[in-house]
């Protein structure tokens, strides 16, 4: 089995606890507007690995790892080859290694039992979830991203009631997220879920610009500014984060 | 005075005495091992800078904004030769200076120093539009031959070719060789006198044959004795008897840095570093907190007007000299911290104070306060780094857990990476060669891809004809390999003669007598030859051997230019496969530069060190295999080359682990910038 790389970083310190292995999978099937990383969304392109290669380099760096720290999968969307991530996680996991997927849950479908049992598998191996909200607002969500949070709100509701672990990531965009009604419903949404471990808010930032620009393609956040401080202290309190 | 009961010295009241008590006896690594109070604690204790140390700091700091005015210069000696007694006393600010002495006898006026070059210290006061006194420079021109005088009389042609086409790069041989560090705690603990008596003794056990080594010996044994009585009189125009030992803390801090003081007075040398001295002074503050002479407002008070002091030593030097080192660097390092042999920490309280002057004084380049970094280090003491480290950059850290298995406990670091043990160590500077440069030569034979011979108007021939690569096929990895060993060993040899010309003379006309009186007589020496554009020639040699590398000639058939067809590996990305090529480029070199007999039976070092030189380096330099463009900077140190190092942080920094450090003895550096923001959230 083959999984398709974007690119590996071998200090990642904000994707999960502790220093980590970051995996950039290639390919992600939504469009959100503020995406950094749009280099990662076609899933043409990306570098073929085995799970044992990618493994093997990860392990190298397991002496920086201490007790917290691990891999973690992100992306694009790493769980769209869930069935590669399942096996880099199973390798892995042979070797304690703390396992952690970046996700937005997006390919997690309630209504496909064989979809439910991917991802039923893929826990068995897993240690955290980091879970992308992108909007409370179905309709908004599907504005902001192309698709609608159904998939994402299941995936976080099947996570806590299969008992495993997560932080969720919300990225505050101004304008679009950052009301305090959107911020009250999504955190009610949080305080229903029973495995919620942190709440982490990220401030839109606009360092992926120039990528779109060496794409060629359009920026769709043109001309929004970064979130203030009192507004991203605002979020942090009414998400509980 | 060697005969007097030295267990009665009323200085050393409160010390525990041994070994360094003894009579005849210099061992300030006994002293402070048999003294000092290690320190587990955290920075709670420290106190903000008192109100003169404050009045004091900006009446510098507006002296220094004046000098930035004055474009670099504020003012400078154009007649009075610096020596250790040629100024009277100097004061920035006298009734609030807790410890006194200046360069010259005012402050950021700079000083003359012409004995490793008259041409150069007249250059480097005419760019800042002032002249040299006719009468200096007829002494220096027409009485006084200097070291550079020395070294030019000497070199051979092909030395100076290789110098001119800058395959060897930034040699001493116009200014002070520096990188010498004088062990400048000796004067505090034993005081002149008794420093000066022991090298009497030593020097009455210099007979037999007199052979040019022993003359030569016997020689600098007396220039070494005269600097020690001619710091005591330096010290004396500040109204301070340096004869003796220093009594309590402020006197132990002053008398080190009149030793410090008496050395920059006397050389320009490229890299002035201090030594280890902040667990060494914290003995003296111990025993005066514990007498309650002073508290601890007071002994902040005393190391930060000593780091101030650090701060404004200037030297005159030519612009290109500033470029070259992108600032005007005086290497004043200071190391701080590490393990002992038997296990305790050396931190101490005045560890935490000397880094503490980045906050009570904002955050400065000088002195450059390097931490010996130890994972078994107190862990107060590695959070205090890492917050000062956040607040200032300010700090250099440097592995003790792989320095003190070799040097023991008590070296320090020369400049930024070289490691000597303080007063038993000394080392012949030697700048750099150019391996990037070297492999170019290879591919050509030797002939300069740059430079044309004045005379013929052809490609400059710069070491003999060696067989160039020939045809306009991909480049062949053995074959190119072949070449560069050769070429290498040609390189190595000419470097070695090279620096021993200019070492001989060096000692011959600048030769530091203060500094190595501060040195045990029979001090080891090193001869610290170094190498830059590394992970240039590594990139070079993967592209060669995982891609395809065309060369591309110019009209006299030399390669100036490739075509690169494919990826390659890259060095900095912890891949074997280029990382052994680097590995390989410091084990060939540096075992082609021991085959050679090096001056006075130094032990030939390497290092892998560029701060900033780097980038001239790689103005000298043309087309690359590994793709980068004629002028292109090549990589500090044994950094990847800019933007090759992909795969994050730990990639980088195992890559450059893997160079041998037994092959890199003198040091390897990597220069490294996180922001806070990427080292994770709380």
């Amino acid at each position: 089995m083959e999984g398709f790389v974007h690119s590996f970083e071998s200090f990642g310190t904000v994707d999960g606890p502790g220093i980590r292995y970051v995996i950039f999978m290639q390919g992600c099937p939504i469009r959100c507007a503020y995406c950094h990383n749009p280099d990662t969304r076609e899933f043409s392109g990306g570098t073929p690995y085995s799970p044992e290669q990618v493994a093997q380099r990860a392990l190298k760096y397991k002496n920086y790892w201490g007790t917290r720290g691990g891999v973690t999968v992100t992306g694009g969307e790493p769980l769209a080859q869930i069935d590669f991530i399942t096996e880099l996680f199973a390798v892995l996991k042979q070797k304690n290694v703390h396992c952690c997927a970046d996700t937005s849950g997006v390919t997690y479908n309630p209504n496909s039992a064989e979809s439910v049992a991917k991802h039923k598998r893929l826990l068995q191996y897993a240690d955290l979830f980091l879970l992308d909200i992108k909007h409370i607002d179905n309709e908004k969500c599907k504005s902001l991203t192309g698709a609608g949070n159904k998939n994402t709100l299941a995936f976080a509701n099947f996570l806590s009631q299969n008992g495993k672990d997560m932080w969720i990531r919300y990225v505050l965009v101004p304008g679009i997220n950052d009301d305090d009604i959107t911020l009250g419903h999504t955190a009610e949404f949080i305080r229903s879920l029973k495995t919620v471990r942190k709440v982490e808010v990220l401030p839109y930032h606009t360092m992926g610009v120039v990528k779109y620009k060496n794409l060629g393609i359009p920026y769709p956040l043109e001309g929004t500014p970064v979130p203030t401080e009192q507004s991203v202290e605002n979020a942090k309190r009414i998400l509980g984060a | 005075m060697i005969t007097e009961n030295t267990k009665a010295v009323p200085q050393w009241e409160g010390f525990n005495l041994g070994k360094w008590s003894a009579e005849g006896e210099v061992n300030v690594r006994d002293f402070i091992q048999r003294n000092y109070t290690p320190y587990e604690g955290d920075s709670s204790f420290l106190q903000p800078a008192t109100q003169d140390t404050l009045k004091l700091w900006s009446e510098i700091t507006s002296l220094s904004e004046k000098e930035r005015k004055a474009g670099g210069v504020l003012n400078a000696d154009t007649s009075i030769v610096s020596t250790l007694t040629s100024h009277e006393a100097g004061y920035i600010d006298k009734p609030i200076e807790k410890i006194v002495g200046l360069q010259t006898d005012e402050p950021f006026k700079r000083a003359l120093q012409p004995f490793g070059g008259i041409r150069m210290a007249e250059e480097a006061l005419n760019m800042y539009g002032y002249e040299i006194d006719p009468s200096v420079k007829e002494i220096f021109t027409k009485y006084r031959k200097t070291h550079n005088d020395g070294v030019y009389d000497a070199y051979t042609p092909e030395m100076r070719l290789a110098r001119r086409a800058h395959i060897l790069t930034g040699l001493p041989d116009t200014y002070g060789r520096g990188r010498i560090v004088g062990d400048y705690r000796r004067v505090a603990l034993y005081g002149t006198d008794y420093l000066a008596a022991c090298k009497e003794q030593d020097k009455l056990h210099l007979n037999g044959s007199m052979t040019p080594d022993k003359i030569r010996d016997c020689e600098e044994l007396s220039e070494q004795i005269k600097a020690l009585k001619s710091l005591a009189k330096m010290a004396a125009k500040y109204g301070c008897d340096i004869t003796r030992p220093a009594a309590n803390a402020r006197e132990a801090i002053q008398w080190l840095y009149f030793g410090y003081l008496g050395a920059v007075k006397e050389q320009n040398g490229a890299a002035m570093s201090i030594g280890r001295n902040s667990t060494f002074l914290d003995i003296y503050i111990e025993r005066d907190l514990a007498r309650g002479i002073i508290d601890e407002s007071g002994a902040q008070e005393l190391i930060d007007q000593f780091i101030m002091k650090l701060r404004i030593i200037k030297f005159m030097r030519i612009k290109e000299y500033n470029e070259l080192f992108s600032g005007d660097p005086t290497w004043v390092t200071e190391s701080i911290g590490g393990m002992g042999a038997d296990g305790r920490t050396l931190v101490t309280k005045n560890s935490f104070r000397v880094l503490h002057t980045l906050e009570n004084l904002g955050p400065a380049p000088e002195p450059n306060l390097t931490v010996l970094w130890s994972q078994r280090l107190p862990v107060n003491f590695k959070r205090y780094c890492a917050e000062i480290s956040i607040k200032t950059s300010a700090i250099q850290y440097e592995n003790d857990d792989l320095m003190l298995p070799e040097m023991g406990d008590d070296y320090c670091i020369a400049c930024c990476v070289s490691c000597m043990r303080v007063g038993k160590d000394m080392q012949f500077f030697g700048a750099r060669a150019n391996l990037a440069k070297c492999l170019l030569y290879a591919l050509n034979g030797g002939a300069d891809e740059l430079l044309l011979d004045k005379n013929t108007g052809k490609p400059l021939q710069v070491s003999p004809e060696f067989m160039p690569v020939t045809g306009d096929g991909a480049l062949d990895f053995n074959d190119v390999i072949h070449k560069y060993e050769n070429m290498m060993d040609w390189l190595a040899g000419l470097y070695v003669n090279t620096l021993n010309v200019i070492h001989y003379m060096h000692d011959k006309y600048s030769y530091e007598s203060l500094e190595m009186a501060l040195h045990d007589t029979n001090v080891r020496r090193f001869f610290a030859t170094g190498v830059a554009g590394l992970s240039c020639a590594a990139d070079s040699l993967s592209a060669i051997k995982y891609a395809k590398v065309y060369p591309i000639r110019n009209e006299y058939g030399i390669i100036t230019d490739f075509k690169i067809e494919g990826d390659y590996p890259k060095y900095g990305n912890n891949d074997d496969r280029a990382d052994d090529l680097a590995v390989w480029l410091v084990k060939t070199f540096m075992t082609k530069v021991k085959s050679h007999q090096t001056y006075r039976g130094s032990l030939p070092t390497m290092s892998v060190l560029t701060i900033t030189s780097n980038v001239v380096y790689g103005k000298k330099t043309g087309n690359t295999p590994d793709g980068r463009r004629a002028g292109q900077p090549l990589a500090p140190g044994a950094n990847p080359m800019h933007g090759r190092d992909t795969n994050g942080a730990l990639a980088s920094l195992e890559s450059v682990a893997k160079l041998p450090y037994e092959y890199s003895r003198d040091g390897i550096s990597n220069t490294f910038s996180v922001t806070p923001a990427s080292l994770g959230k709380n």
